[in-house]
């Protein structure tokens, strides 16, 4: 079972009709019990990060995730559930994210040349790192394909954990791992046959 | 590499596509759900469904519709109609839309748009503009198309980026249903004055439409039609490859 972690933020109901499809036994919860018990965890998110952090951490969930990714159960997060992954964010000031994997989410306006538009909307290719390229979640998917990306942070510093990046006047990171846990920046419940691929992969560790 | 984008639009009332030329005369064409399943099979980067029902019945067939809809389909699904109060962003949002787009409603309280952005993020909210020329002028219309609002059209779509609109869906009334190509000329008019994501809509009626959009103003981001598409007249995937061969950068 596979549990997509409801903190009040985020279009679950993409993710859960993503894992429906694929067959895969997927639920929809904020309790503890059920995200402890289940055999995989993804941590979805949109919005601000600053925002996204307080109502997880208000009902402990933070450190509920946090626990069980320690004990090796497989973590996903994606976009604004990705960046809580890293160490900090600078999203509307300095905000603590679950120190899961080394790194920071920075805006991406200062590190892409001028004239590239902010949020880095729409499709874009993968293209993976040594790294990425033996990642159990890209195993169905080859390098190139394309993916669906909205956003105006990106993490940085994290050149160890980075499986995938997306260029856009800069490399930008588009997929990390560090063990068990993985963060895909961009929407797999919105990449089409892509990414539903990226999702079947996961829910097979 | 970023990929140019090709959004059908599909016009709901009442629980069925309709399409309408200079917005009048709709024609009923397909069911929502099949429509917008054989477009995320076809190549489509993205769906925008716009409710023009106009009873609260047919809005809760719209809302069932849409989670039909969104079960089926995993590419992002836009959707616009009569969005005028938070709560319509969010009675959209928990049927499964990604982005919500804000017309006449934004018009009547341009607060709309910085109160969702706050909400739901820049990136759910998308202004879309219908835009005629008045005496030379970019002027906004509204209410489909049918009130002259007397804005000007750069300003109102600056003014909308400012309070925090994330994309900018341009309709020309002027080659709406007219399928002679889309309005180059305001289209680049608005692509100078922002630098947000702009969608291109009204005018397409053939794949040279969409290669000559995205040769002469490659600041715009994506191509939106209706009838074209729903008719078979432009097929997606030959579109695409078409595009691809002239070197326009696309999803295949």
């Amino acid at each position: 079972m596979t549990v997509i972690v409801d903190y009040g933020v985020g279009n679950l109901f993409s993710l859960k009709s993503s894992l429906d499809y694929l067959g895969e036994d997927g639920i929809v919860s904020g309790d503890e019990n059920i995200i402890r018990s289940a055999d995989r965890i993804i941590l979805p998110g949109v919005g601000a990060f600053a925002d996204a952090k307080k109502k997880l951490s208000s009902n402990s969930l933070d450190k509920v995730v946090v626990e069980e990714a320690k004990k090796c159960k497989p973590l996903m997060g994606i976009c604004l559930g990705m960046q809580l992954l890293f160490e900090k964010s600078y999203e509307f000031g300095a905000t603590e994210g679950l120190s899961l994997i080394a790194g920071e989410v920075k805006p991406i306006a200062p590190v892409i040349p001028k004239g590239y538009k902010v949020p880095h909307i729409g499709w874009n290719s993968l293209h993976f790192t040594g790294k990425g390229r033996n990642s159990e979640v890209f195993k169905y998917i080859a390098e190139g394909e394309f993916v669906y990306f909205v956003h105006s942070f990106a993490a940085m510093g994290c050149e160890d954990s980075v499986t995938a990046f997306a260029e856009y006047g800069a490399d930008l990171t588009a997929a990390v791992q560090r063990g068990n846990v993985f963060g895909m920046q961009f929407h797999p419940e919105k990449s089409g046959e892509t990414g539903l691929r990226i999702l079947k992969a996961f829910c097979e560790l | 590499m970023i990929t140019k984008r090709i959004i059908p639009c599909l016009d709901v009332r009442d629980g069925r596509v309709v399409k309408g030329v200079n917005f009048e005369g709709l024609n009923d064409v397909s069911s929502p759900v099949e429509l917008g399943k054989f477009y995320n099979d076809n190549g489509a980067d993205e769906l925008v469904f716009y409710d023009i029902t106009a009873s609260s019945e047919g809005r809760s067939l719209f809302a069932d519709i849409l989670r039909k809809v969104a079960e089926q389909i995993f590419i992002p699904l836009t959707v616009g109609g009569a969005i005028n109060t938070l709560e319509d962003f969010d009675r959209v949002l928990k049927c499964g839309a990604d982005k919500v787009s804000v017309n006449s409603g934004a018009i009547r309280n341009p607060d709309l748009i910085y109160e969702a952005a706050k909400k739901y993020g820049s990136q759910c909210v998308v202004l879309s503009a219908d835009v005629k020329r008045v005496d030379g002028r970019f002027t906004v219309f509204a209410k489909g198309g049918r009130i002259n609002t007397g804005l000007d059209a750069l300003e109102w779509i600056k003014r909308g980026v400012e309070r925090g609109a994330g994309e900018i869906v341009l309709n020309s009334i002027d080659t709406d249903g007219v399928k002679n190509g889309f309005d180059i000329s305001m289209l680049e008019a608005v692509c100078e004055a922002v630098n947000i994501p702009v969608i291109a809509s009204g005018g397409a009626g053939c794949i040279d439409d969409f290669t000559v959009l995205f040769s002469n103003l490659p600041k715009v981001d994506a191509g939106l039609a209706a009838s074209v598409f729903h008719f078979g007249e432009v097929k997606i995937p030959e579109l695409k490859v078409r595009l691809r061969e002239k070197g326009i950068p696309v999803r295949l």
